[in-house]
């Protein structure tokens, strides 16, 4: 199986902390425990055969990023363009009080709190690669649960075939958005299948504990098989729609990426190339894998679809 | 020790400054979640600097008369090519782990990188001709040649340009410093043919290169040879 991904329960966290042991993963022992079975019966192709897989597997093991090297090194544009300035400058987020709207094409619109998500769906934890597009990566355990399940709350309607997500505007709790970088608010979307398929996850914690500031909290998007612009941060509404909706790095580089955004090495960006990354901690850079390795569970998402046009 | 021999220290401190934090940082462990792109970023970046401050050894002399300065040029001058070779040695053998059909793929293929790189082959006859003896042997041609420095520093403001993202003023700030060090030479120089009466510039160089100061001439490529090698002569 050439993926990596865990499921544990919240109570089970504590185990994961205490050893070195824990924090070198093997791909192999993506599933720990009891509770990761009630979980993998969630994810298409968890439980086949992995023989044929062997050939495209990573010759090199997915040890856990450092908490704080995924705390140190981010794109938050709306903290300031540099890797440095989000951990800089992110403390002037105010994380509580904090809302959730859902509107568009559901039965039930409405805002919910942060406290509410917290209590209402259980956080799992996911260790999921996040492959920027700027070809260096990182294997973060985040905490969270699948979106399909915050999205299914709010009772899509049959005409709702996109999601869109929106990060908060407030250039005084964030500074970045007093320049137009980009246009605020921040936007990402996806498709309804995309949104509902188990792998992508809504995060409120990471390394057993909650988010940092600068990583997205406290709700943010994880959609391991594309660049990690997709998953967006601090997440302040979320809009169920018909149409392809507007998302903030297609409109603004439309050169680069449009709406998918799936990691793919046979396909570069137009100033560097996506064959390899570096792993951050790592010297030298390794293969990037289609889907970021996670194509068994969602390439058929894409089916009959050319990724070499739909970028 | 004399004024020049201390600014000359002062300008090799400040030059290797740079270089030695970054060996500082990188022996301690301080050059961040990403230390290769840590130095390749600090080295492009100080390539770039240093390039704009020869450039502005010039205007500098000129504009507030400091003589002294024009002797740093060249210090500052391979300095600048040191760390564009820095800065080359980082992108191909840490980033691209000498895997040359990545490298030649990225320098034909990405227009950053071959702006970047077109600079750096540009600076390599200059940082060879650096030398007195070049300058002896090549003459006038010595300062045409080193005219490839003005090109080479709107690639490298180029190839800083393609390759950030989204933020551009970081870029901009050298594109402005540049414009206004390109700026000067060009309003001297035009300034200076409206006042001559000869139109046609070569016709110009020769006319006017007995009458000025060889500073003046150096600037403006119509120097002789001695000029070049004696710029403290008195004006005739």
């Amino acid at each position: 199986m050439a993926h990596l991904l865990r499921f544990l329960r919240t109570s089970d966290v504590r185990t994961r902390e205490i050893t070195d042991r824990d924090v070198y993963l093997r791909r192999r022992e993506f599933l720990t425990g009891a509770a990761a079975i009630a979980g993998a019966a969630l994810i298409p192709g968890c439980s086949r055969d992995n023989g044929s897989a062997t050939a495209a597997e990573p010759a090199e093991p997915d040890t856990l990023t450092p908490k704080e090297k995924a705390t140190a090194y981010n794109n938050f544009y709306e903290f300031g363009t540099d890797k440095t300035d989000p951990a800089e400058y992110a403390g002037s987020l105010r994380t509580r009080p904090w809302t959730i709207a859902v509107e568009g094409e559901v039965a039930k619109p409405g805002t919910i709190g942060i406290e509410d998500v917290l209590t209402a769906f259980p956080r799992q934890e996911r260790v999921y690669r996040l492959r920027c597009v700027e070809a260096w990566s990182m294997v973060i355990p985040w905490m969270g649960f699948p979106l399909g399940d915050f999205l299914k709350r709010f009772e899509p309607t049959s005409r709702a075939k996109y999601v869109q997500f929106e990060t908060l505007v407030d250039p005084s709790q964030m500074p970045g958005q007093k320049r137009d970088v980009l246009e605020w608010p921040y936007r990402e979307g996806l498709r309804i299948d995309e949104a509902m398929h188990p792998l992508a996850i809504f995060a409120t914690g990471f390394y057993g504990g909650d988010l940092a500031n600068q990583n997205g909290a406290p709700l943010r998007l994880v959609v391991p098989w594309k660049y990690g612009f997709k998953s967006i941060k601090s997440i302040v509404k979320v809009r169920l729609v018909e149409q392809l909706p507007y998302t903030t790095w297609a409109a603004s580089a439309p050169d680069e990426y449009g709406f998918y955004a799936n990691v793919n090495p046979d396909v570069d960006h137009p100033r560097w190339s996506q064959r390899k990354e570096r792993r951050i901690g790592d010297i030298s850079k390794r293969a990037t894998l289609p889907f970021n390795g996670y194509a068994a569970e969602v390439a058929s998402l894409y089916a009959g679809m050319d990724l070499r046009k739909n970028l | 020790m004399t004024g020049r021999r201390a600014l000359g220290i002062v300008i090799i401190a400040a030059c290797l400054a740079p270089a030695l934090r970054l060996a500082w940082q990188a022996a301690f462990g301080d050059l961040g979640a990403n230390p290769i792109e840590a130095v390749e970023h600090a080295t492009g970046a100080w390539a770039l600097r240093l390039v704009l401050a020869t450039l502005a050894v010039t205007p500098l002399r000129r504009l507030a008369g400091w003589q002294a300065i024009a002797k740093q040029r060249r210090t500052l001058g391979l300095f600048a090519f040191a760390y564009v070779v820095a800065h080359f040695f980082t992108w191909s053998v840490l980033d691209n782990e000498l895997e040359w059909a990545s490298i030649v793929e990225d320098i034909a293929k990405r227009p950053f990188v071959t702006v970047g790189f077109t600079a750096f082959v540009l600076l390599i006859p200059l940082a060879a001709t650096s030398t007195r003896a070049s300058i002896k042997r090549l003459g006038k041609r010595w300062v045409k040649l080193h005219r490839l420095v003005y090109v080479a520093a709107a690639l490298g403001v180029l190839h800083f340009f393609w390759l950030v993202k989204k933020d551009l003023r970081p870029p901009l700030v050298y594109a402005v410093v540049l414009a206004v060090l390109l700026g000067l030479r060009i309003w001297w120089r035009y300034s200076k043919s409206r006042s001559s009466t000869v139109r046609r510039p070569s016709a110009r160089a020769f006319s006017i290169a007995r009458s000025q100061s060889p500073r003046t001439a150096f600037d403006s490529g119509t120097a002789t040879r001695s000029d070049v090698l004696n710029p403290d002569r008195p004006r005739t």
